[in-house]
Protein backbone atom coordinates (compact mmCIF):
# COMPACT_ATOMS: atom_id res chain seq x y z
CA UNK A 1 0.00 0.00 0.00
CA UNK A 2 1.31 3.70 -0.86
CA UNK A 3 0.39 5.29 2.88
CA UNK A 4 3.63 4.74 4.31
CA UNK A 5 5.29 7.86 4.74
CA UNK A 6 8.49 7.80 3.14
CA UNK A 7 9.78 10.92 3.82
CA UNK A 8 8.86 10.85 7.60
CA UNK A 9 11.41 12.29 9.21
CA UNK A 10 13.30 10.43 12.43
CA UNK A 11 15.49 12.17 15.66
CA UNK A 12 18.49 11.70 13.45
CA UNK A 13 17.24 14.13 10.88
CA UNK A 14 18.69 17.33 10.33
CA UNK A 15 16.21 20.28 10.93
CA UNK A 16 16.04 22.79 8.66
CA UNK A 17 15.45 26.68 9.88
CA UNK A 18 18.75 26.86 11.74
CA UNK A 19 21.14 29.91 11.59
CA UNK A 20 21.88 30.87 8.05
CA UNK A 21 24.24 33.03 6.86
CA UNK A 22 22.83 36.75 6.76
CA UNK A 23 21.56 38.03 3.89
CA UNK A 24 20.39 34.68 2.47
CA UNK A 25 16.90 35.32 2.23
CA UNK A 26 14.72 32.82 0.80
CA UNK A 27 14.76 32.16 -2.89
CA UNK A 28 12.86 29.55 -5.59
CA UNK A 29 15.26 27.66 -6.01
CA UNK A 30 13.07 26.26 -9.06
CA UNK A 31 13.37 30.20 -10.53
CA UNK A 32 16.00 31.69 -9.36
CA UNK A 33 18.72 30.80 -11.84
CA UNK A 34 16.85 32.08 -14.27
CA UNK A 35 16.70 35.78 -12.33
CA UNK A 36 20.17 35.78 -12.82
CA UNK A 37 19.93 34.92 -16.55
CA UNK A 38 17.60 37.45 -17.34
CA UNK A 39 15.33 37.81 -20.26
CA UNK A 40 17.22 35.25 -22.35
CA UNK A 41 17.44 32.69 -19.35
CA UNK A 42 13.36 32.90 -19.23
CA UNK A 43 13.32 32.71 -22.92
CA UNK A 44 15.23 30.01 -23.20
CA UNK A 45 13.00 28.15 -19.93
CA UNK A 46 9.84 28.86 -21.74
CA UNK A 47 11.17 26.83 -25.38
CA UNK A 48 12.46 24.38 -23.50
CA UNK A 49 9.89 23.67 -21.09
CA UNK A 50 7.26 23.87 -24.26
CA UNK A 51 9.09 21.65 -26.08
CA UNK A 52 9.71 18.76 -22.94
CA UNK A 53 6.07 18.40 -21.89
CA UNK A 54 4.91 18.89 -25.59
CA UNK A 55 6.96 15.40 -26.60
CA UNK A 56 5.70 13.87 -23.65
CA UNK A 57 2.28 15.21 -24.04
CA UNK A 58 2.43 14.03 -27.85
CA UNK A 59 4.30 10.37 -26.99
CA UNK A 60 0.93 9.94 -24.25
CA UNK A 61 -1.81 11.27 -26.53
CA UNK A 62 -0.68 9.08 -29.62
CA UNK A 63 -0.12 5.75 -27.74
CA UNK A 64 -2.53 3.28 -29.02
CA UNK A 65 -3.86 2.55 -25.39
CA UNK A 66 -4.54 6.45 -24.67
CA UNK A 67 -8.22 6.22 -25.88
CA UNK A 68 -9.09 3.77 -23.42
CA UNK A 69 -6.84 5.06 -20.79
CA UNK A 70 -8.67 8.36 -21.46
CA UNK A 71 -12.64 6.35 -21.07
CA UNK A 72 -11.16 4.54 -18.10
CA UNK A 73 -9.36 7.28 -16.09
CA UNK A 74 -10.15 10.69 -17.67
CA UNK A 75 -13.44 10.40 -18.20
CA UNK A 76 -14.86 14.29 -18.51
CA UNK A 77 -18.70 12.98 -18.07
CA UNK A 78 -17.61 10.55 -15.55
CA UNK A 79 -15.84 13.76 -13.52
CA UNK A 80 -18.50 16.13 -13.78
CA UNK A 81 -20.88 13.37 -12.44
CA UNK A 82 -18.95 12.21 -9.75
CA UNK A 83 -16.97 15.08 -8.43
CA UNK A 84 -19.26 16.92 -6.50
CA UNK A 85 -21.05 14.38 -4.19
CA UNK A 86 -16.68 13.57 -3.35
CA UNK A 87 -16.04 16.85 -2.63
CA UNK A 88 -18.76 16.92 -0.84
CA UNK A 89 -17.54 13.89 1.29
CA UNK A 90 -14.08 15.25 1.35
CA UNK A 91 -15.11 17.71 3.93
CA UNK A 92 -15.03 14.69 6.37
CA UNK A 93 -11.32 13.80 5.34
CA UNK A 94 -10.73 17.44 6.42
CA UNK A 95 -12.88 17.16 9.84
CA UNK A 96 -10.67 13.76 10.64
CA UNK A 97 -7.29 15.88 9.78
CA UNK A 98 -8.75 19.03 12.05
CA UNK A 99 -9.68 17.10 15.03
CA UNK A 100 -6.99 14.65 14.51
CA UNK A 101 -4.39 16.92 14.31
CA UNK A 102 -5.17 19.02 17.74
CA UNK A 103 -4.70 15.98 19.32
CA UNK A 104 -1.52 14.73 17.56
CA UNK A 105 0.31 17.64 18.34
CA UNK A 106 -0.51 18.06 21.83
CA UNK A 107 -0.11 14.40 22.85
CA UNK A 108 3.24 13.92 21.03
CA UNK A 109 4.78 17.33 22.69
CA UNK A 110 3.75 15.26 26.22
CA UNK A 111 5.47 12.26 24.62
CA UNK A 112 8.13 14.28 23.63
CA UNK A 113 8.45 15.99 26.78
CA UNK A 114 8.62 12.66 28.74
CA UNK A 115 10.90 11.27 27.00
CA UNK A 116 13.36 14.57 27.70
CA UNK A 117 13.06 14.27 31.30
CA UNK A 118 16.36 14.18 32.64
CA UNK A 119 17.75 12.51 35.99
CA UNK A 120 17.06 8.54 37.05
CA UNK A 121 13.84 8.96 38.57
CA UNK A 122 12.38 9.36 35.10
CA UNK A 123 13.47 6.45 33.65
CA UNK A 124 10.51 4.73 33.38
CA UNK A 125 8.81 7.27 31.79
CA UNK A 126 11.51 7.57 29.56
CA UNK A 127 11.55 4.22 28.61
CA UNK A 128 7.55 4.10 28.04
CA UNK A 129 7.86 6.94 25.86
CA UNK A 130 10.26 5.06 23.71
CA UNK A 131 8.79 1.71 23.53
CA UNK A 132 5.66 3.51 22.88
CA UNK A 133 6.88 5.20 19.56
CA UNK A 134 9.25 2.30 18.40
CA UNK A 135 5.21 0.21 19.08
CA UNK A 136 3.54 2.87 17.21
CA UNK A 137 5.94 3.61 14.48
CA UNK A 138 6.84 -0.17 13.64
CA UNK A 139 3.04 -0.96 13.29
CA UNK A 140 0.95 -0.38 10.09
CA UNK A 141 -1.18 2.77 10.51
CA UNK A 142 -4.01 0.83 8.57
CA UNK A 143 -3.29 -2.02 11.09
CA UNK A 144 -3.74 0.01 14.42
CA UNK A 145 -7.05 1.73 12.72
CA UNK A 146 -8.53 -1.73 12.06
CA UNK A 147 -7.65 -3.01 15.83
CA UNK A 148 -9.38 0.21 17.13
CA UNK A 149 -12.40 0.43 14.85
CA UNK A 150 -13.57 -3.14 15.06
CA UNK A 151 -11.81 -4.93 17.88
CA UNK A 152 -13.08 -1.69 20.78
CA UNK A 153 -16.53 -1.71 20.04
CA UNK A 154 -17.05 -5.45 20.06
CA UNK A 155 -15.22 -5.44 23.94
CA UNK A 156 -18.98 -3.51 24.66
CA UNK A 157 -17.12 -1.44 27.00
CA UNK A 158 -19.80 0.43 28.90
CA UNK A 159 -19.87 4.44 28.10
CA UNK A 160 -16.80 3.39 26.16
CA UNK A 161 -17.72 4.92 22.46
CA UNK A 162 -18.98 2.32 19.94
CA UNK A 163 -18.15 4.63 16.59
CA UNK A 164 -15.98 2.93 14.52
CA UNK A 165 -15.19 6.68 13.01
CA UNK A 166 -14.05 7.85 16.54
CA UNK A 167 -12.13 4.71 17.07
CA UNK A 168 -10.34 5.30 13.41
CA UNK A 169 -9.47 8.42 14.81
CA UNK A 170 -7.79 7.26 17.52
CA UNK A 171 -5.62 5.16 15.59
CA UNK A 172 -4.48 7.88 13.57
CA UNK A 173 -3.87 9.71 16.44
CA UNK A 174 -1.95 7.16 18.00
CA UNK A 175 0.30 6.46 15.29
CA UNK A 176 1.20 9.64 13.84
CA UNK A 177 1.77 11.00 17.93
CA UNK A 178 4.60 8.34 17.80
CA UNK A 179 6.40 10.35 14.56
CA UNK A 180 4.87 13.55 15.54
CA UNK A 181 6.96 13.13 19.26
CA UNK A 182 9.91 12.33 17.49
CA UNK A 183 9.90 15.38 15.25
CA UNK A 184 9.46 17.86 18.32
CA UNK A 185 12.26 15.63 20.36
CA UNK A 186 14.87 16.46 17.32
CA UNK A 187 13.90 20.02 17.87
CA UNK A 188 14.03 19.96 21.66
CA UNK A 189 17.28 18.41 21.21
CA UNK A 190 18.32 21.18 18.68
CA UNK A 191 18.16 23.61 21.18
CA UNK A 192 21.72 24.09 22.86
CA UNK A 193 22.04 23.91 26.54
CA UNK A 194 23.19 27.04 26.89
CA UNK A 195 19.98 28.44 26.40
CA UNK A 196 18.69 26.48 28.97
CA UNK A 197 21.55 27.13 31.51
CA UNK A 198 20.46 30.87 30.75
CA UNK A 199 16.54 30.08 31.61
CA UNK A 200 17.50 28.30 34.80
CA UNK A 201 19.94 31.42 35.39
CA UNK A 202 17.07 33.45 35.71
CA UNK A 203 15.51 31.61 38.03
CA UNK A 204 12.96 29.82 35.87
CA UNK A 205 11.81 26.17 36.59
CA UNK A 206 12.88 23.35 34.78
CA UNK A 207 9.35 22.90 33.68
CA UNK A 208 9.42 27.21 32.71
CA UNK A 209 12.63 26.78 30.64
CA UNK A 210 11.05 24.02 28.28
CA UNK A 211 7.85 26.46 28.38
CA UNK A 212 9.02 29.57 27.49
CA UNK A 213 12.43 28.65 25.96
CA UNK A 214 13.20 25.21 24.74
CA UNK A 215 9.93 24.24 23.29
CA UNK A 216 9.16 27.54 21.59
CA UNK A 217 12.37 27.19 19.34
CA UNK A 218 12.28 23.51 18.93
CA UNK A 219 8.65 23.87 17.65
CA UNK A 220 10.17 26.50 15.01
CA UNK A 221 12.85 24.67 13.84
CA UNK A 222 11.12 21.43 13.80
CA UNK A 223 7.81 23.56 11.58
CA UNK A 224 9.35 21.73 7.97
CA UNK A 225 9.08 18.52 8.90
CA UNK A 226 5.96 18.88 11.30
CA UNK A 227 4.03 19.76 8.39
CA UNK A 228 5.16 17.20 6.17
CA UNK A 229 3.45 14.84 8.90
CA UNK A 230 0.58 17.09 8.40
CA UNK A 231 0.36 16.19 5.11
CA UNK A 232 0.78 12.92 5.20
CA UNK A 233 -1.85 12.74 7.81
CA UNK A 234 -4.42 14.40 5.39
CA UNK A 235 -3.52 11.78 2.73
CA UNK A 236 -4.07 8.98 5.91
CA UNK A 237 -7.91 10.01 6.62
CA UNK A 238 -8.60 7.71 3.62
CA UNK A 239 -7.44 4.56 5.42
CA UNK A 240 -10.60 5.33 7.81
CA UNK A 241 -12.62 4.75 4.80
CA UNK A 242 -11.63 0.66 5.34
CA UNK A 243 -13.46 0.41 8.44
CA UNK A 244 -16.27 3.11 8.26
CA UNK A 245 -19.80 2.61 6.92
CA UNK A 246 -20.21 6.17 6.52
CA UNK A 247 -18.01 7.32 3.48
CA UNK A 248 -15.58 10.28 2.91
CA UNK A 249 -13.82 10.95 -0.03
CA UNK A 250 -12.28 7.85 -1.12
CA UNK A 251 -15.02 5.64 -0.15
CA UNK A 252 -17.05 7.64 -2.00
CA UNK A 253 -15.23 7.61 -4.89
CA UNK A 254 -14.64 3.52 -4.31
CA UNK A 255 -18.67 3.46 -4.33
CA UNK A 256 -18.95 5.43 -7.84
CA UNK A 257 -15.90 3.05 -9.26
CA UNK A 258 -17.81 0.42 -8.67
CA UNK A 259 -21.21 1.36 -9.88
CA UNK A 260 -19.79 2.60 -13.32
CA UNK A 261 -16.89 0.52 -13.54
CA UNK A 262 -14.61 3.47 -14.05
CA UNK A 263 -11.57 4.72 -12.22
CA UNK A 264 -12.04 8.67 -12.45
CA UNK A 265 -13.81 9.13 -8.91
CA UNK A 266 -10.65 8.04 -7.87
CA UNK A 267 -8.37 10.43 -9.76
CA UNK A 268 -11.20 12.69 -8.55
CA UNK A 269 -10.27 12.33 -4.87
CA UNK A 270 -7.09 12.50 -5.83
CA UNK A 271 -7.39 15.68 -7.11
CA UNK A 272 -9.01 16.66 -3.94
CA UNK A 273 -6.28 16.01 -1.97
CA UNK A 274 -3.69 17.40 -4.28
CA UNK A 275 -5.74 20.42 -3.14
CA UNK A 276 -4.99 20.77 0.26
CA UNK A 277 -1.56 19.42 0.49
CA UNK A 278 -0.21 21.17 -2.47
CA UNK A 279 -0.83 25.11 -1.02
CA UNK A 280 0.07 23.48 2.78
CA UNK A 281 3.45 22.68 1.62
CA UNK A 282 3.89 26.00 0.11
CA UNK A 283 2.09 27.65 2.84
CA UNK A 284 4.78 26.44 5.02
CA UNK A 285 7.72 27.28 2.84
CA UNK A 286 6.52 30.87 2.84
CA UNK A 287 5.87 30.84 6.84
CA UNK A 288 9.73 30.02 7.58
CA UNK A 289 10.73 32.17 4.84
CA UNK A 290 9.30 34.90 6.49
CA UNK A 291 10.05 33.91 10.37
CA UNK A 292 13.54 34.01 9.07
CA UNK A 293 13.34 37.45 7.11
CA UNK A 294 11.80 38.52 10.66
CA UNK A 295 14.38 37.58 13.10
CA UNK A 296 17.69 37.87 10.68
CA UNK A 297 16.60 41.31 9.89
CA UNK A 298 15.77 41.52 6.34
CA UNK A 299 11.99 41.55 6.43
CA UNK A 300 8.92 44.02 8.01
CA UNK A 301 8.30 43.05 11.97
CA UNK B 1 22.55 41.80 55.76
CA UNK B 2 24.05 38.36 56.85
CA UNK B 3 25.88 37.61 60.38
CA UNK B 4 29.41 38.67 58.93
CA UNK B 5 28.85 40.99 56.39
CA UNK B 6 30.03 38.67 53.59
CA UNK B 7 27.81 38.57 50.50
CA UNK B 8 28.79 35.71 49.43
CA UNK B 9 31.62 32.77 50.70
CA UNK B 10 33.14 30.20 49.15
CA UNK B 11 34.66 27.27 51.28
CA UNK B 12 36.93 24.16 49.82
CA UNK B 13 34.67 23.89 46.67
CA UNK B 14 35.51 20.64 44.75
CA UNK B 15 34.17 19.83 41.55
CA UNK B 16 35.11 17.62 38.85
CA UNK B 17 33.73 16.34 35.46
CA UNK B 18 34.75 12.45 34.82
CA UNK B 19 38.44 12.20 35.86
CA UNK B 20 39.14 15.79 35.85
CA UNK B 21 39.35 17.67 38.82
CA UNK B 22 38.67 21.27 37.68
CA UNK B 23 38.03 23.11 40.63
CA UNK B 24 40.79 21.88 43.49
CA UNK B 25 39.78 23.32 46.65
CA UNK B 26 38.67 26.86 45.97
CA UNK B 27 38.17 29.70 49.26
CA UNK B 28 37.21 32.98 48.38
CA UNK B 29 35.13 35.57 50.52
CA UNK B 30 33.58 38.23 48.90
CA UNK B 31 31.73 41.56 51.00
CA UNK B 32 29.11 43.28 50.00
CA UNK B 33 30.11 45.88 47.09
CA UNK B 34 33.17 44.21 46.56
CA UNK B 35 34.03 43.97 42.65
CA UNK B 36 36.49 40.89 42.36
CA UNK B 37 38.35 39.69 38.93
CA UNK B 38 39.26 36.20 38.34
CA UNK B 39 42.25 35.91 35.91
CA UNK B 40 44.12 33.31 34.66
CA UNK B 41 44.40 30.76 31.73
CA UNK B 42 41.75 29.15 30.04
CA UNK B 43 41.00 25.83 31.61
CA UNK B 44 42.01 27.32 35.32
CA UNK B 45 38.65 26.91 36.48
CA UNK B 46 37.47 30.41 36.14
CA UNK B 47 34.10 29.34 34.60
CA UNK B 48 33.23 26.30 36.27
CA UNK B 49 33.57 28.18 39.94
CA UNK B 50 30.87 30.92 38.25
CA UNK B 51 29.03 28.25 37.24
CA UNK B 52 28.87 26.55 40.47
CA UNK B 53 27.82 30.02 42.36
CA UNK B 54 24.54 29.99 40.34
CA UNK B 55 23.79 26.34 40.71
CA UNK B 56 24.19 25.94 37.40
CA UNK B 57 26.47 22.88 38.38
CA UNK B 58 26.41 20.95 41.48
CA UNK B 59 29.74 21.17 43.92
CA UNK B 60 30.94 17.85 44.40
CA UNK B 61 32.55 18.93 47.85
CA UNK B 62 32.63 22.30 50.00
CA UNK B 63 29.91 25.33 50.48
CA UNK B 64 29.09 28.11 48.87
CA UNK B 65 27.55 30.85 51.19
CA UNK B 66 25.48 33.31 49.81
CA UNK B 67 24.19 36.42 52.78
CA UNK B 68 24.55 33.38 55.44
CA UNK B 69 22.82 31.14 53.80
CA UNK B 70 24.28 27.61 52.37
CA UNK B 71 23.24 27.44 49.14
CA UNK B 72 24.74 24.28 48.78
CA UNK B 73 22.80 22.85 51.38
CA UNK B 74 20.12 19.43 50.20
CA UNK B 75 16.85 20.58 49.97
CA UNK B 76 17.88 24.39 49.33
CA UNK B 77 15.38 26.04 46.67
CA UNK B 78 17.66 26.31 43.67
CA UNK B 79 15.62 28.67 41.56
CA UNK B 80 15.13 30.59 44.81
CA UNK B 81 18.74 31.14 44.93
CA UNK B 82 19.36 31.23 41.39
CA UNK B 83 17.09 34.73 41.29
CA UNK B 84 19.16 36.72 43.98
CA UNK B 85 22.60 36.02 41.59
CA UNK B 86 22.88 37.11 37.91
CA UNK B 87 25.31 35.68 35.71
CA UNK B 88 26.16 36.96 32.38
CA UNK B 89 27.56 34.83 30.08
CA UNK B 90 30.19 34.40 27.61
CA UNK B 91 28.02 33.92 24.76
CA UNK B 92 25.33 36.46 25.42
CA UNK B 93 22.55 33.39 25.76
CA UNK B 94 19.73 35.57 24.70
CA UNK B 95 16.48 34.09 23.86
CA UNK B 96 16.54 34.04 20.40
CA UNK B 97 12.81 33.88 19.17
CA UNK B 98 11.56 36.75 21.80
CA UNK B 99 12.19 40.41 21.86
CA UNK B 100 14.87 42.30 23.51
CA UNK B 101 11.51 43.34 25.79
CA UNK B 102 10.54 39.57 26.28
CA UNK B 103 14.25 38.52 27.29
CA UNK B 104 14.45 40.85 29.90
CA UNK B 105 11.08 40.42 31.45
CA UNK B 106 10.63 36.78 31.23
CA UNK B 107 12.68 36.03 34.50
CA UNK B 108 10.88 38.75 36.01
CA UNK B 109 7.20 37.91 35.11
CA UNK B 110 7.71 34.17 35.12
CA UNK B 111 10.06 33.48 38.12
CA UNK B 112 9.29 36.76 40.30
CA UNK B 113 5.84 36.44 39.35
CA UNK B 114 5.61 40.46 39.09
CA UNK B 115 3.32 41.82 36.86
CA UNK B 116 3.96 42.77 33.49
CA UNK B 117 3.16 46.31 33.43
CA UNK B 118 5.94 46.42 36.32
CA UNK B 119 8.49 44.41 34.84
CA UNK B 120 8.06 46.51 31.58
CA UNK B 121 8.60 50.00 33.21
CA UNK B 122 11.47 48.27 34.89
CA UNK B 123 12.79 46.65 32.28
CA UNK B 124 12.39 50.70 30.16
CA UNK B 125 14.11 52.26 32.78
CA UNK B 126 17.37 49.25 32.45
CA UNK B 127 17.56 49.60 28.76
CA UNK B 128 17.40 53.35 28.66
CA UNK B 129 20.01 54.05 31.39
CA UNK B 130 22.34 51.82 29.26
CA UNK B 131 21.21 53.15 25.67
CA UNK B 132 19.38 50.62 24.95
CA UNK B 133 15.43 51.70 24.66
CA UNK B 134 15.34 51.74 20.99
CA UNK B 135 16.47 48.40 20.63
CA UNK B 136 13.76 47.20 22.63
CA UNK B 137 11.04 45.76 19.83
CA UNK B 138 14.07 44.06 18.14
CA UNK B 139 15.14 40.58 17.90
CA UNK B 140 18.75 39.58 19.25
CA UNK B 141 19.88 38.74 15.64
CA UNK B 142 19.32 42.24 15.04
CA UNK B 143 21.75 43.74 17.26
CA UNK B 144 25.53 43.79 17.02
CA UNK B 145 27.42 41.99 19.63
CA UNK B 146 28.25 44.11 22.12
CA UNK B 147 24.28 45.38 21.87
CA UNK B 148 23.27 41.81 22.67
CA UNK B 149 25.54 41.73 25.83
CA UNK B 150 24.83 44.88 26.85
CA UNK B 151 20.99 43.25 27.04
CA UNK B 152 22.11 40.33 28.52
CA UNK B 153 23.78 42.10 31.54
CA UNK B 154 20.01 44.37 31.85
CA UNK B 155 18.25 40.95 31.90
CA UNK B 156 20.22 39.75 34.29
CA UNK B 157 19.85 43.20 36.70
CA UNK B 158 16.29 43.16 35.74
CA UNK B 159 15.83 40.34 38.23
CA UNK B 160 17.70 42.98 40.64
CA UNK B 161 20.27 40.55 42.08
CA UNK B 162 22.46 40.53 45.39
CA UNK B 163 25.18 39.55 43.18
CA UNK B 164 26.48 39.53 39.74
CA UNK B 165 29.02 36.98 38.09
CA UNK B 166 30.18 37.70 34.54
CA UNK B 167 32.07 35.43 32.89
CA UNK B 168 34.25 36.43 30.23
CA UNK B 169 31.54 39.03 28.91
CA UNK B 170 33.78 40.68 26.68
CA UNK B 171 35.96 37.32 24.95
CA UNK B 172 33.40 37.25 21.81
CA UNK B 173 33.61 40.58 20.92
CA UNK B 174 35.11 42.32 18.37
CA UNK B 175 37.57 44.65 19.90
CA UNK B 176 35.36 48.04 19.27
CA UNK B 177 32.49 46.38 20.88
CA UNK B 178 34.37 46.12 24.22
CA UNK B 179 34.69 49.03 25.29
CA UNK B 180 30.66 49.97 25.78
CA UNK B 181 30.11 46.54 27.14
CA UNK B 182 33.12 47.53 29.91
CA UNK B 183 31.53 50.62 30.85
CA UNK B 184 28.26 49.20 31.49
CA UNK B 185 29.87 47.46 34.11
CA UNK B 186 32.13 50.38 35.45
CA UNK B 187 28.67 51.60 36.10
CA UNK B 188 27.45 48.78 38.10
CA UNK B 189 30.55 48.91 39.84
CA UNK B 190 30.36 52.41 40.72
CA UNK B 191 26.73 51.69 41.80
CA UNK B 192 27.79 49.49 44.47
CA UNK B 193 27.02 46.17 43.00
CA UNK B 194 28.88 43.12 44.30
CA UNK B 195 30.53 41.44 41.80
CA UNK B 196 32.80 38.22 40.71
CA UNK B 197 34.31 39.25 37.09
CA UNK B 198 35.96 36.37 34.87
CA UNK B 199 37.91 38.18 32.92
CA UNK B 200 41.35 38.70 29.95
CA UNK B 201 40.89 42.05 30.27
CA UNK B 202 44.05 42.82 32.20
CA UNK B 203 43.65 47.09 31.84
CA UNK B 204 40.29 46.44 33.45
CA UNK B 205 40.96 43.82 35.95
CA UNK B 206 43.65 46.71 37.32
CA UNK B 207 40.61 49.52 36.76
CA UNK B 208 37.70 48.31 38.69
CA UNK B 209 38.88 45.05 40.85
CA UNK B 210 38.85 45.55 44.41
CA UNK B 211 41.14 42.63 44.42
CA UNK B 212 41.98 39.94 41.91
CA UNK B 213 42.50 36.55 42.10
CA UNK B 214 44.76 34.31 40.29
CA UNK B 215 43.77 30.93 39.68
CA UNK B 216 45.95 28.33 38.13
CA UNK B 217 44.97 24.23 37.68
CA UNK B 218 41.95 24.96 40.24
CA UNK B 219 42.96 26.47 42.73
CA UNK B 220 43.25 30.18 43.65
CA UNK B 221 46.95 30.34 43.18
CA UNK B 222 47.31 34.28 44.44
CA UNK B 223 45.42 37.30 45.37
CA UNK B 224 45.77 40.79 45.80
CA UNK B 225 44.71 44.23 45.46
CA UNK B 226 45.80 44.51 41.48
CA UNK B 227 48.44 47.21 42.49
CA UNK B 228 50.21 43.84 43.67
CA UNK B 229 49.29 41.30 41.70
CA UNK B 230 50.16 42.56 38.37
CA UNK B 231 52.89 44.40 39.81
CA UNK B 232 54.66 42.77 41.98
CA UNK B 233 53.25 39.14 41.82
CA UNK B 234 54.53 36.89 44.70
CA UNK B 235 53.91 33.59 43.03
CA UNK B 236 55.75 32.08 39.78
CA UNK B 237 52.87 30.94 37.79
CA UNK B 238 51.50 34.45 37.99
CA UNK B 239 54.32 35.78 37.05
CA UNK B 240 54.74 33.69 33.75
CA UNK B 241 50.89 34.36 33.39
CA UNK B 242 51.06 37.85 33.07
CA UNK B 243 54.24 37.77 30.84
CA UNK B 244 52.59 35.78 28.66
CA UNK B 245 49.47 38.27 28.67
CA UNK B 246 51.98 41.23 27.73
CA UNK B 247 53.78 39.18 24.77
CA UNK B 248 50.53 39.05 23.57
CA UNK B 249 50.25 42.57 23.70
CA UNK B 250 47.13 42.46 25.87
CA UNK B 251 48.04 44.38 28.10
Amino acid sequence: MAYSRSDAPDSGTIVPGGPVPPGSERRSRLLEPLRQEGAKGVMVAVVSTAVFFGLIGWLVLRSPNWPEVKQLFFNGQEFRDTFPSIAQKFLRNIQYFMIGEVFILAYALFLAVLRSLPGSVFFPLRLLSIMYTDLFRGIPTILVIYLLAFGVPSLDIPGAPTSPTFWAIVGLVLSYSAYVSEVYRAGIESVHPSQIAAARALGLSRWQSLRFVVIPQAVRRVAPPLLNDFVALQKDTALVAFVVVVPEAFKMAQIHQNADFNFTPLLAAALLFLLITVPLTRVVDWMIARERARRQGGGVV
Amino acid sequence: MSADGRALRIEDVHKSFGKLEVLRGIDLSVAEHEVICLIGASGSGKSTMLRCIDLLEPVDAGRIVVHGEDITARGVDVNRIRRRIGIVFQAFNLFPHMTVMRNITLGPTEALRMPKSEAEARATELLERFGLLDKKDDYPDRLSGGQQQRVAIVRALAMQPDIMLLDEVTSALDPELVAEVLNVIRELASGGMTMVIATHEMGFARDIAKRVCFLDAGIILEQGPPEQIFTEPQEDRTRRFLQSIIDAGRM
